[in-house]
């Protein structure tokens, strides 16, 4: 390619001249994105707080719910209700993990480091897969934590290793589908402020699903809303691979659950995958 | 690749945001191994023209070329030749800032061994190399603007777009960005520059192009832009209002043009050819007169006097219903007021 050469020395002019290294496009949009990616996992080390704030709803959540209310909760089908809750603390932390990305994306941009990345000759592409696969890291490392934790209090995946590690393959698949919500909805609001009120919506999204309570003691209306709620699904499908108490409620969604679990995400990417690339291109209107 | 003399050519470019007309037919031209100086108020379309120049943003209309590639179809390649640093070009505030060139030195394929290498060259040049290690966060204005300047400069680029990168520092950082301005230009670096300072366009700009309203109103040498206007100006600020009609004949007499006059704050100022000879002059006459004088002076036209001559309004008013051209949130610059504009 290009070797940056100046005609006159200046005391700003590089010494030896810099040299653009050549090769393939391919080669670089992974190259690009190992950057981007390593630009993130330095922001992980240098504020661990993140890791810390992410984790402490879950684990005030297991707290609460395990050892507060836990006595008054019950497993229809009966279960240890801590056994019960944990695969749904996996699900909650995956499904929290979309605001910070939502975070990342909208800080980026509002400050104006995404423009300078724009602004430059690297794979335009490295931008989002750069943040995906940091983002992915991030879940990794949540999962790992939480899961030691949970072990911790008593927790454990009792079907075995095969089974364990495909239910922590579908809490990944989870994530990478809103991974996407939040590259789109990160590009989409104004301002780091705003992205706070994302919230308002993840909230609820947790709450009315099978995450804390079975759906078959909620009213029939709310009970089939949390039925059908994506995060119900990849609940049930992890708490059925950990071997910890399903209480299904025996429809259609209980009863392919794991089917669910799957179709879910792929839907979401299908949908906010391309919204977000499409977002992000336009970012040039 | 035909050579040509222009490191930025644009013409008629258009943009719109919504209902507001951001550049209107915009056109330039800068020659190769420049600094060309772009001048204007705030919603201008300063920005604009720089974020179009440098591929963030598309022109809805007309067509632009820097360093010989078309901004458009060539988006890859003109990346490749350029530097950005400026209000929108930010660094990374979590990294430090051998962290954030290194960052940067590897998104502009350096390489590992490379980019570290730039770096550590440019935190010496910017003197940072103390601070390399911290991060950016704990920076001051002066050294995160140096930082900026520096990611910027890491290509030592053909084409330098440097976006109000004086906005807010204090005299001795303004300096030092100058100097590593001035030193890169000696390198052969074409340099694009917006400011709201003609001082600094005066400093900086082998010529100086003056927009408004998303359009070029005036493109020429400093020296010549400022003849036009009269150059320097006395000015003077009275004692008693009731003085104003005899200090205007004075001024007259002094310096063969109507000065401009504001009565409510009792201040008149002229354009000066002599600048000693006639100062010394009006306050001999003031003085055998007996009017009062609270303060006199010479100065520089100020932005405002650029623009009053150029398009007959003041500067504060070229933002028609109040509101800057440019979208809401993108100019923090719009909080900032003309410090040397004297005349309401």
């Amino acid at each position: 390619m290009t070797a940056v050469t100046n005609p006159t020395p200046s005391p700003l002019a590089p010494t030896p001249p810099v040299v653009q290294l050549p090769r393939s496009r391919a080669y670089w949009a992974v190259a690009d994105c190992l950057t981007i990616v390593r630009r993130d996992l330095i922001h992980r080390v240098r504020e661990p707080a993140g890791i810390v704030w992410q984790l402490a709803f879950p684990i005030v959540s297991v707290l609460l719910y395990g050892y507060v209310f836990g006595s008054a909760m019950t497993v229809p089908g009966g279960g240890d209700y801590q056994e019960f809750l944990m695969p749904g603390m996996f699900v909650m932390t995956m499904a929290f993990g979309f605001m910070n990305t939502a975070t990342a994306v909208v800080s980026d941009k509002a400050k104006g480091v995404t423009d300078r990345f724009r602004s430059m000759p690297m794979a335009p592409s490295a931008v989002v897969t750069g943040r995906g696969i940091a983002d992915i890291i991030g879940a990794c490392i949540d999962l790992v934590i939480l899961g030691l934790c949970a072990l911790a209090i008593g927790w454990s995946p009792d079907d075995g290793p095969v089974a364990a590690v495909a239910g922590f393959a579908l809490l990944l698949l989870l994530r990478f589908a809103l991974l996407w919500v939040g590259v789109f909805l990160g590009l989409l609001i104004p301002s780091v402020e705003t992205a706070g009120n994302l919230y308002a919506l993840v909230f609820p999204l947790t709450m009315i699903s099978n995450v804390f309570v079975a759906p078959s003691l909620m009213p029939d209306w709310l009970g089939a809303i949390a039925t059908w709620n994506p995060l119900s699904a990849t609940v049930t499908a992890t708490r059925d691979l950990f071997g910890n108490p399903v209480a299904s409620g025996g429809g259609w969604a209980d009863d392919h659950a794991t089917l669910l679990a799957v179709g879910w995400p792929l839907l979401l990417t299908a949908i906010f995958l391309p919204l977000a690339v499409r977002r992000f291109q336009r970012l040039s209107r | 690749m035909k050579p040509s003399p222009y490191a930025i050519r644009a013409q008629g470019l258009r943009k719109r945001f919504g209902r507001a007309e951001a550049l209107a037919g915009f056109d330039l031209e800068v020659r190769a191994g420049t600094v060309h100086g772009l001048l204007g108020p705030n919603g201008a379309g300063k920005t604009t023209v720089v974020r179009i120049l440098t591929t963030l943003l598309r022109p809805d209309e007309g067509h632009a070329e820097v360093a010989g590639f078309d901004i458009v179809r060539q988006a890859r390649q003109v990346r490749a030749q350029i530097g950005l640093t400026g209000q929108y070009a930010a660094v990374d505030e979590v990294l430090t800032g051998r962290q954030n060139l290194t960052m940067f030195g590897r998104l502009l394929h350096l390489g590992a061994q490379g980019a570290a290498r730039r770096a550590d060259e440019l935190l010496e040049r910017f003197s940072l190399t103390d601070a390399a290690h911290k991060p950016v966060k704990q920076y001051s204005g002066g050294m995160r603007r140096r930082l900026d300047l520096a990611a910027g400069m890491i290509l030592a680029p053909r084409v330098l777009f440097l976006d109000e990168p004086t906005t807010g520092l204090d005299p001795r950082s303004r300096n030092e960005v100058w100097q590593a301005v001035r030193s890169l230009v000696a390198g052969g670096t074409t340099v694009l520059l917006t400011t709201q300072y003609l001082d600094e366009a005066d400093k900086l700009a082998h010529r100086i192009a003056v927009i408004d309203h998303g359009r070029v109103v005036a493109d020429d040498t400093p020296g010549e832009l400022k003849g036009a206007i009269g150059g320097d100006r006395v000015e003077v600020v009275l004692h008693d209002q009731a003085d104003v009609p005899a200090a205007t004949r004075i001024l007259v007499r002094a310096c063969g043009t109507e000065p401009e006059v504001d009565a409510e704050e009792r201040r008149l100022h002229a354009p000066v050819v002599n600048r000693v000879a006639t100062l010394t002059e009006v306050l001999r006459t003031l003085e055998d007169q007996g009017i009062g004088v609270a303060d006199i002076g010479l100065r520089r036209p100020t932005l405002d006097e650029v623009f009053l001559h150029l398009t007959g309004r003041r500067a504060e008013q070229s933002a028609p219903g109040g509101g800057p051209a440019e979208p809401a949130g993108t100019d923090p610059a719009g909080q900032r007021t003309h410090k040397e504009s004297t005349v309401a």
